[in-house]
């Protein structure tokens, strides 16, 4: 019972931090105290946070590096967002064509990581991680070379056909054209609907960690071969998680495009994927509230150095270096540290020889 | 004649990605890490000699070795500072660190040099040989990358082969403790891995810029991305590996962007890569390592 | 040492299987089991049978063949030749997750725990398939899953009481004592509810006192869960002491099979631990 008690505080934590930020943020934002750039940012952050949570889920408990996370969360906007804008005239409520298409860019992205993950989980460490960035690099491409349009026969869609190839009628709109994207996209997310997903990320996250299907993956990823001694399946658990990790990067994914009027194959690319990657390793692997937290952060982050313009991303790459090196070799600040006080402690001899002597 | 032509450029598109896959092979064996800011590296290379070409006016050879000596140096510097911290981090915070180091050197390029594409002019001139009755005409610049490959190839065979640090190399991607229990200094033995590597990349992006003229602060990228790709693909660790993964991946592609589609050309190669890995876990010429159970 | 190529040797009796159990089927027969990799023989002909609560002991030098009969007999590797019948069952074809729901359980030479979780854990984890809730119940935290993680929680303090291990249940697995991590796999592979218990050098690494005590401790599991127990051991005293049937192995070849007695007394085991020039 202790145990599930530390568990369940950990937990409760998450749940609260989220929770409290909400609160914070509409507190705020009634009270007209937001710059109009961080509300701008405010649904990227949800949606950067729950592509973490997910990411943290194949990286962090399954164990296995994912290059090409960015990959379903493409799937997902395009095939949320082609729902979105088939259904115009449809359904009149954003929300519920929200709704609505966040279940479909889920399910796509859910149905690409069976597909995917069938042959991806098969490999193992290094090999792996390149196919998920070879797939994440074929979502690209395609999706680039990808026409959709709507009018009153339905839905068309070609690879590399062309708008001319879709033969819309007259009263056909297109939807993705090709290198250039969608444009004209109702902005129809909301806060509020990337709180309510992240809420249910974690809920989804965090009880399948701690729950039957939880153990059997963090075996699989401890000892695979004793896993198996067990009677675990490894396949068919590495994909519950990986097939989950997709789904949920789905609708992130839903709710980041129809934050903007127009969304290119291009914005979910390596660099995505890596950006994301980056905010799962910060925050701890297996610890979802870093992920948040880390998310969050690091995507405020430029916006407060937009002062400095063009140093902005040279200043970020630098305290990723520092902060890895801090985090994982405490010796190198320490000898740099006493080296540089050694250099203004010349004066006095007897710091120095106490100062000498740095095991490293 | 113009499957031929297509044949001779993806071998010399291959070469250059041979060349670069060397440096991440080389890398990975000895210090078991992907080293994502190689690709950058080849972008500083190819600066260094446009400027010192274009606007310093030297001779393109001096540029090649100017290109050579800055890279090599830049190699070494982001080893000892970023990475030989970390060799006994998770395998996971090198990667990071690694990325780091490739939007800094992206970004300071950026800074420094500005965004607006410069045009490079290729080293050995536009001029191309004819052959057939002029119906078949391979330019300079294909001739000399395929030749670059060759003699390199032949060379890294020979130095980790034959000569006492190559085989200190070999021994450190074996066991570092064991190498050094032996008197092999590991940290020196990597440094050369690194300066190695980078001459390489230097070359390769001179080789790179001269075919394809267009350089930019994030030139490098893709090809870097590619070329991993390439090494992983031949078996990560291994040198033939890399050279042979760097051609097949050039000649995929330069075949996929004739006869298939040039949009789709990109999708097609990584298809070809997760077939092969698929029928060999461990890359075309790597080796499968059993767990002992 | 020349090896026993084609030198069948007698075999005093057929099966080892104790009297107790002789009115019933055997639970394990191996039957001409065989395997190569490339070139080279690493097991051939053997053929064990063993009884439905007898502990059987396989021994034999170092490299002869022991852990490899495991890896066979849970499916590590699948044999070149021969067959494995489980309760009469064939596993042909099988793989090492339908072996062990099908009642093989096994430790490991080198211990192989989930080392970042906790001890409880480790035994939940063997007790994955007894438990039945799936992955959608335990998400949406339907009955089913409240009512099973408790069941699941009493019964793993439960087993962990056999070694009285039940109050290091919130420890991390990886920061035990050796000999508690061995005594650990051993619980963890009996949560799987096995017919058949491996024990590959169970006793590896622990003083004469942790010896006597997984002695009674290994017959006890026998006789609480009326289950066999084949044990892979270089103890002789442990071996002498509480196996039944011993089964020797030598470069892949069952060189003696039969009692305590018997093999302590046959000149072809003395030959393969001690070597000849060791006259009597």
């Amino acid at each position: 019972m202790k145990k599930i008690t530390k568990n369940t505080r950990t937990n409760f934590f998450t749940y609260a931090l989220v929770i409290i930020f909400f609160v914070v943020i509409q507190t705020l934002s009634s009270g007209g105290l937001i710059t109009s750039s961080l509300n701008g940012q405010l649904i990227p952050i949800c949606a950067y946070v729950v592509m973490a949570i997910s990411l943290n889920l194949t990286v962090g408990i399954l164990g296995e590096l994912s290059l090409g996370h960015a990959g379903f969360m493409s799937i997902g906007a395009f095939t949320g967002v082609t729902t979105a804008m088939a259904l115009q005239n449809v359904i009149p409520y954003g929300s519920v064509r929200l709704v609505i298409s966040m279940i479909v860019g889920t399910l796509f992205a859910a149905v690409a990581g069976l597909l995917i993950g069938i042959p991806v989980l098969r490999l193992k460490g290094d090999y792996l991680a390149i196919v998920t960035l070879a797939f994440g690099e074929i979502i690209l491409n395609i999706i680039n070379c990808l026409y959709v349009g709507v009018d009153s026969r339905g839905l068309h869609l070609n690879i590399l056909g062309g708008v001319q190839k879709l033969g819309l009628q007259s009263d056909g709109k297109i939807i993705i054209n090709g290198p250039v994207g969608i444009s004209g996209i109702p902005k129809i997310s909301t806060f509020t609907a990337g709180f309510i997903l992240i809420l249910i990320t974690l809920f989804i996250v965090l009880n399948l960690i701690n729950s039957r299907t939880g153990r059997a993956v963090l075996a699989i990823r401890d000892n695979r071969i004793a896993a198996e001694s067990v009677g675990i399946s490894v396949t068919r658990y590495k994909m519950i998680a990986f097939v989950t990790s997709a789904a949920l990067a789905g609708a992130a994914g839903v709710l980041f495009s129809m934050n903007f009027g127009t969304i290119v194959a291009t914005k979910f690319n390596f660099n995505t994927s890596i950006l994301i990657l980056v905010f799962v390793v910060l925050g701890g692997l297996g610890k979802m509230w870093g992920s948040i937290i880390a998310a969050a952060a690091l995507t405020v982050l430029p916006e407060l150095l937009r002062q400095f313009k063009d140093y902005r991303m040279l200043i970020y790459a630098i305290v990723l270096i520092l902060v890895m090196l801090l985090t994982n070799n405490r010796q190198f600040f320490k000898s740099i540290w006493s080296w540089l006080k050694n250099r203004f402690n010349s004066q006095s001899t007897a710091k120095t020889v106490g100062k000498g002597g740095n095991a490293q | 004649m113009t499957f031929l032509s297509y044949l001779i450029n993806g071998i010399s598109l291959g070469s250059v990605y041979a060349i670069i896959a060397l440096g991440y092979t080389m890398v990975y064996g000895i210090a078991k890490m992907l080293n994502f800011a190689h690709g950058d590296v080849i972008m500083v290379g190819a600066y260094v000699c446009f400027f010192a070409t274009s606007s310093a006016g030297l001779h393109p050879l001096i540029g090649v070795a100017a290109a050579i000596v800055v890279c090599t140096v830049l190699g070494v510097l982001i080893e000892r500072l970023a990475y030989k911290p970390l060799r006994q981090a998770s395998s996971l915070s090198v990667l990071i660190t690694a990325i780091g180091v490739s939007y800094l050197l992206q970004n300071l390029a950026l800074l420094f040099w500005q965004s607006n594409p410069r045009v490079f002019k290729p080293v050995v001139g536009d001029d191309s040989i004819k052959l057939f009755n002029n119906r078949l005409s391979i330019s300079y610049v294909t001739l000399v990358t395929i030749a670059a490959c060759v003699v390199i190839m032949l060379g890294l065979t020979w130095f980790t082969g034959k000569t006492k640090m190559g085989k200190a190399m070999r021994a450190c991607s074996e066991d570092k403790a064991a190498a050094q229990l032996m008197g092999i200094n590991v940290n020196t033995t990597i440094s050369v891995t690194f300066a190695i590597g980078s001459a390489l990349a230097a070359i390769a992006g001179v080789l790179l810029c001269s075919a394809y003229p267009t350089l930019t602060p994030t030139t490098g990228s893709m090809p870097g991305i590619k070329a991993f790709t390439a090494a992983v693909f031949g078996g990560i660790g291994s040198v033939p590996g890399a050279m042979l993964g760097g051609i097949l991946l050039g000649l995929i592609e330069i075949f996929a962007k004739a006869y298939i589609s040039t949009q789709l050309s990109d999708a097609i190669v990584f298809a070809v890569l997760i077939v092969v890995l698929l029928v060999k876990p461990a890359g075309l010429l790597g080796k499968q390592i059993r767990e002992k159970v | 040492m020349s090896r026993p190529h084609n030198k069948l040797v007698n075999i005093p009796s057929p099966n080892m299987i104790p009297q107790r159990d002789s009115d019933k089927s055997p639970i394990l027969e191996c039957q001409h089991l065989g395997i190569d990799f490339g070139g080279l023989t690493a097991v051939n002909e053997f053929n064990m049978a063993i009884g439905r609560t007898e502990i059987a002991g396989l021994i034999g030098p170092n490299g002869a063949g022991k852990t490899t009969v495991f890896n066979l007999l849970t499916k590590v590797y699948q044999p070149t030749r021969g067959a494995i019948l489980l309760d009469g069952k064939d596993t042909a074809g099988m793989n090492t997750v339908q072996v062990n729901k099908m009642g093989i359980a096994r430790t490991f030479q080198n211990i192989r725990l989930f080392s970042n979780l906790s001890v409880e854990d480790n035994v939940k984890i063997g007790l994955h398939n007894q438990i039945s809730y799936g992955t959608l119940r335990g998400i949406l935290r339907l009955p089913a899953y409240w009512k099973e993680e408790r069941i699941a929680h009493e019964r793993a303090l439960e087993l962990l009481s056999i070694f009285d291990m039940q109050d290091m249940a919130d420890a991390q697995a990886g920061s035990l004592p050796y000999g508690a991590q061995r005594r650990l796999e051993i619980v963890r592979a009996l949560a799987t509810n096995p017919s058949l218990l491996l024990l590959d050098e169970p006793a590896a690494g622990m003083n004469p006192s942790e010896t006597a005590e997984l002695m009674e401790n290994i017959v006890k599991i026998r006789d609480t869960f009326q289950i066999a127990v084949l044990l892979i051991e270089h103890d002789m005293s442990l071996v002498m002491n509480i196996c039944e049937g011993i089964c020797v192995l030598n470069f892949g070849y069952i060189i003696a099979k039969g009692s305590p007695e018997e093999i302590q007394n046959n000149p072809e085991v003395i030959k393969a631990y001690l070597g000849t020039g060791k006259g009597e």
